[in-house]
């Protein structure tokens, strides 16, 4: 089994998980993008685990699902406040933040 | 091995269950779910007095072969009156709660004398408190959520004192300090509440670093010791006296751990929290300031006391006349006991009460009593929730639900006389009167801290009885004495700390009114705990009685210390009591006196002598300690002093200053033009000038823009990895 194709594929996932967190303006999008970051840490762990015949790879790659859809439900829970305070889920008006 | 004994874990579990039952369900029950905490904190009371009567047969039934008094077949009380006390082991119960590599961690109880003392304390007070607070808060917004509260705070307190390790009496530590948080600010409506508990929270939460820090250092000291790193509170109390750890990891310890004791027990200088957390409701307060929260600080330095027994060298020979233990808790016995003096507000003065008793608590640790320090814990329990229930109660049917002596008390003895012989009651045990509860404990750090010459502590001790019973006696005089001044309409004046008025609770506010309108006595269900706290305030003395001290003989720590001669029994000194004793009833003499207007033989005095006038100026004029802590120079100079001063001042000090001031003058012109006007403005410019531009540079970065972090972000990232790369 190559190890290669899958680092590939997980290095592609996470490279476009960066890239929409960085360029999408639209909350849910940026979150869906670092859905996308996760599932590509997901799956250098389950391919490591497979080729080092080791099952601690999948075990974690749970944990993380696990803990993706508890940092979703938070996010979303935070994009639904924006919200409704601000009318818009776009990122760029949430600029409370500046010094 | 008595069932109480093995399972004491049940004791803080079932309030825990109770506060899960009573969030989930407790809206729904007849009763809103007060009647699932108070049966809760109930069971756990019955467990708990199971467990002390276990604990008082384990210690007569040792077992003959390991230890010395059955071989010797003499009974246990005469064997401690002579010092020699058998090792009688712990009750110690754990489970693994998590591995991590080598590092194993548990969770699990201690049940010894001091661990059963306290459960049986905190169950008392914590169920009078809830049973109290079915009237207290009676048509209240959040009546359930107030019960929960309650009772997850026992639940957290009884995890903290059955702790076998000291991390999870860290987590007990931490959620007592939540409740408290939730507690205090209960009536969160009011931005006063929210704030004071803010700063309970954050001031308590300054002092943890200190106690996070003490705690991991536990660990390393037993790894050091033993070579495998533990948490575990005796390994840690074993391995503390071992000669090949070094002393100063003990004294850092100790250090760290009493910073986290001034926080959590409010001492000097972080007492400043307890006074504002009297914006929370009066059962709880009554439960913070006697079974919970404050004295887990205490309780702390009880549990771990070979630690600060060796890193502080309290008690060895040739030690020095002061250590910080020691210290810290006598300034907090002065500061408390003086501001009590200047406060209005009835549970305020209550509040530095607590710090000050806390403060003896504190000072008998720092002088090597730590009996002392366990009883004067148990018994100042007893009597303090029975002034705060006290203060309550007249708060509720006398005072239109205001705590302010001044304007809404007075003469309220004739319209509630049970409250009023209470709260005499438990003012006479704090002020440490012959034979209440609070003389034999205070007697006691007294007498502990001359026997292991710490001679200072025992004199600010003395002082700090006599404040005590002069401003117990302002106290009751404003509240009960007197004319009565709440006869105003309680809606004219507009009221910070009545939330009970609450309004959007219309119907019981009418109610309330109806009700409210006269003062009158309470109702039993307030009554109830009062006299039953009364009882022990009165009685619970009698337990170290001289020469039949129970209770040094069940708290005693069992495993061997290096501490145990020090703590030993020491005499009761009559000479010494009655110094204390005839202290208090002279500064509650002279308050009594000042307060009644029954001066006339001290007036005349005062006429005729000078240095009386000036001494009668300080002991009686009330407002001496507003001004002095409002303004203390004012103070000083008014009255006859300032007088002579001032001639001084007129004839001689203005001639030499005349001239000193014109050679002053010519050099000041000097050092304004060259030195400050060149040199220091200069500087403080160009430094002020150098921020203001280097910020706004920096201030370019913070857009605001979420992804704009993001991206620095993966740019760091990027540069950490293009750093890796290049580096390896």
């Amino acid at each position: 089994m190559l190890l290669n194709q899958f680092l590939l594929l997980s290095a592609f996932l996470f490279c476009t998980g960066i890239y929409g967190v960085l360029v999408r303006k639209h909350a849910v999008l940026v979150l869906m993008s670092i859905e996308l970051m996760l599932a590509a840490v997901n799956i250098n762990l389950v391919a490591f685990g497979a080729f080092r015949n080791n099952a601690i790879g999948q075990v974690f790659a749970l944990f993380v699902l696990t803990i993706a859809a508890a940092e979703v439900g938070v996010g979303l829970a935070i994009v639904l406040l924006i919200y409704r305070n601000l009318n818009s889920a776009n990122l760029d008006d949430v600029e409370t933040l500046k010094g | 091995m008595d069932w109480f004994l093995e399972n004491a874990w049940l004791v803080p579990l079932i309030p825990a269950v109770s506060f899960v039952v009573i969030l989930l369900v407790g809206k729904r029950m007849p009763r809103q779910g007060s009647e699932v905490g108070i049966a809760a904190v109930g069971t756990s009371f019955v467990l708990s007095c199971g467990a002390a009567i276990g604990w008082i047969r384990h210690l007569q039934h040792a077992e003959p072969g390991t230890s010395a008094l059955g071989a010797l077949g003499r009974s246990v009380g005469r064997l401690t009156a002579e010092g020699h006390e058998a090792p009688v082991e712990p009750v110690l119960r754990s489970v693994t709660w998590f591995q991590n590599g080598g590092v194993k961690l548990t969770a699990g109880i201690q049940i010894d004398g001091l661990a059963v003392v306290m459960m049986f304390m905190v169950t008392l007070v914590s169920l009078l408190v809830h049973i109290y607070s079915v009237e207290y808060m009676r048509g209240d917004r959040r009546f359930t959520y107030f019960f929960a509260a309650l009772s997850l705070f026992t639940a957290s307190m009884l995890l903290l004192v059955v702790a076998d390790n000291t991390l999870q009496l860290l987590v007990g530590w931490e959620l007592v300090g939540v409740c408290s948080f939730m507690l205090i600010g209960h009536w969160w409506e009011e931005k006063e509440n929210s704030s004071a508990a803010i700063k309970a929270f954050l001031t308590t939460r300054t002092g943890d670093i200190g106690l996070m820090i003490g705690v991991i250092t536990t660990f390393f000291i037993v790894q050091r010791a033993t070579g495998e790193g533990s948490f575990n509170i005796i390994e840690l109390n074993r391995a503390v006296s071992e000669p090949r750890i070094g002393h100063t990891i003990v004294l850092w310890c100790a250090l760290a751990l009493l910073l986290g004791i001034i926080g959590k027990s409010g001492q000097f200088p972080l007492h400043t929290w307890l006074p504002d957390a009297m914006a929370g409701p009066t059962p709880v307060s009554a439960l913070i300031h006697a079974a919970t929260m404050v004295v887990a600080g205490v309780y702390l330095g009880l549990r771990v006391y070979p630690v600060f027994f060796h890193g502080l060298s309290i008690g060895t020979p040739g030690h020095s006349w002061i250590n910080w233990m020691a210290g810290v808790g006598g300034i907090t016995v002065l500061v408390g006991a003086s501001l009590a003096f200047v406060q209005d507000d009835i549970k305020k003065v209550l509040a530095y009460s607590t710090i000050s008793q806390l403060g003896y608590m504190v000072m008998a640790l720092g002088v090597g009593a730590w009996t002392a320090a366990v009883f004067h814990l148990f018994t100042h329990a007893f009597f303090k929730a029975d002034l705060f229930l006290g203060a309550g109660s007249v708060s509720h049917s006398g005072a239109h639900h205001s705590f302010d002596m001044k304007t809404d008390m007075g003469g309220l003895k004739k319209y509630m006389p049970q409250t009023y012989r209470t709260f005499v009651i438990g003012s006479l045990a704090l002020a440490g009167i012959f034979p209440l509860a609070g003389f034999w404990s205070k007697d006691e750090i007294l007498v502990s801290a001359g026997h292991n010459g710490y001679k200072l502590f025992l004199v600010i001790g003395l002082v700090g009885a006599v404040l005590t019973a002069a401003y117990m006696t302002r106290c009751v005089y404003l509240t009960f004495h007197g004319e009565y001044r709440g006869a105003h309409d309680p809606h004219a004046v507009p009221h910070a700390d009545e939330a009970e008025h609450d309004p959007a609770d219309t119907p019981a506010l009418v109610e309330l009114d109806a009700h409210a309108h006269a003062p009158h006595e309470s109702n039993g269900l307030l009554l109830g705990p009062l006299w039953v706290l009364s009882f022990f305030a009165v009685f619970a003395g009698f337990l170290n009685f001289p020469h039949w001290s129970r209770f040094a003989l069940w708290v005693d720590p069992r495993y061997p210390t290096q501490f145990q001669e020090i703590i030993s029994e020491v005499a009761f000194n009559p000479i010494l009591a009655a110094i204390s004793v005839l202290g208090a009833l002279a500064g509650g003499g002279v308050a009594w006196a000042y307060y009644t207007g029954r001066v006339e033989a001290l007036r005349d005095l005062t006429l005729r002598n000078g240095a009386a006038r000036v001494g009668k100026r300080l002991l009686v004029n009330k407002y001496y300690l507003d001004y002095l802590y409002e303004d203390v120079i004012v103070a000083g100079i008014r009255g006859p002093v300032a007088q002579a001063v001032y001639w001084v001042n007129q004839h001689v000090i203005d001639n030499v200053l005349n001239y000193a001031g014109r050679g002053a003058q010519a050099l000041g012109h000097l050092t304004y033009d060259y030195v400050d006007q060149k040199g220091v403005d200069g500087l403080v410019n160009g430094l002020g000038a150098a921020t203001g531009e280097s910020g706004g540079v920096v201030r370019r970065i913070q857009t605001g823009r979420l992804q704009f972090y993001a991206l620095m972000l993966v740019g760091a990232v990027g540069v950490f990895a293009l750093a890796l790369w290049v580096f390896t």
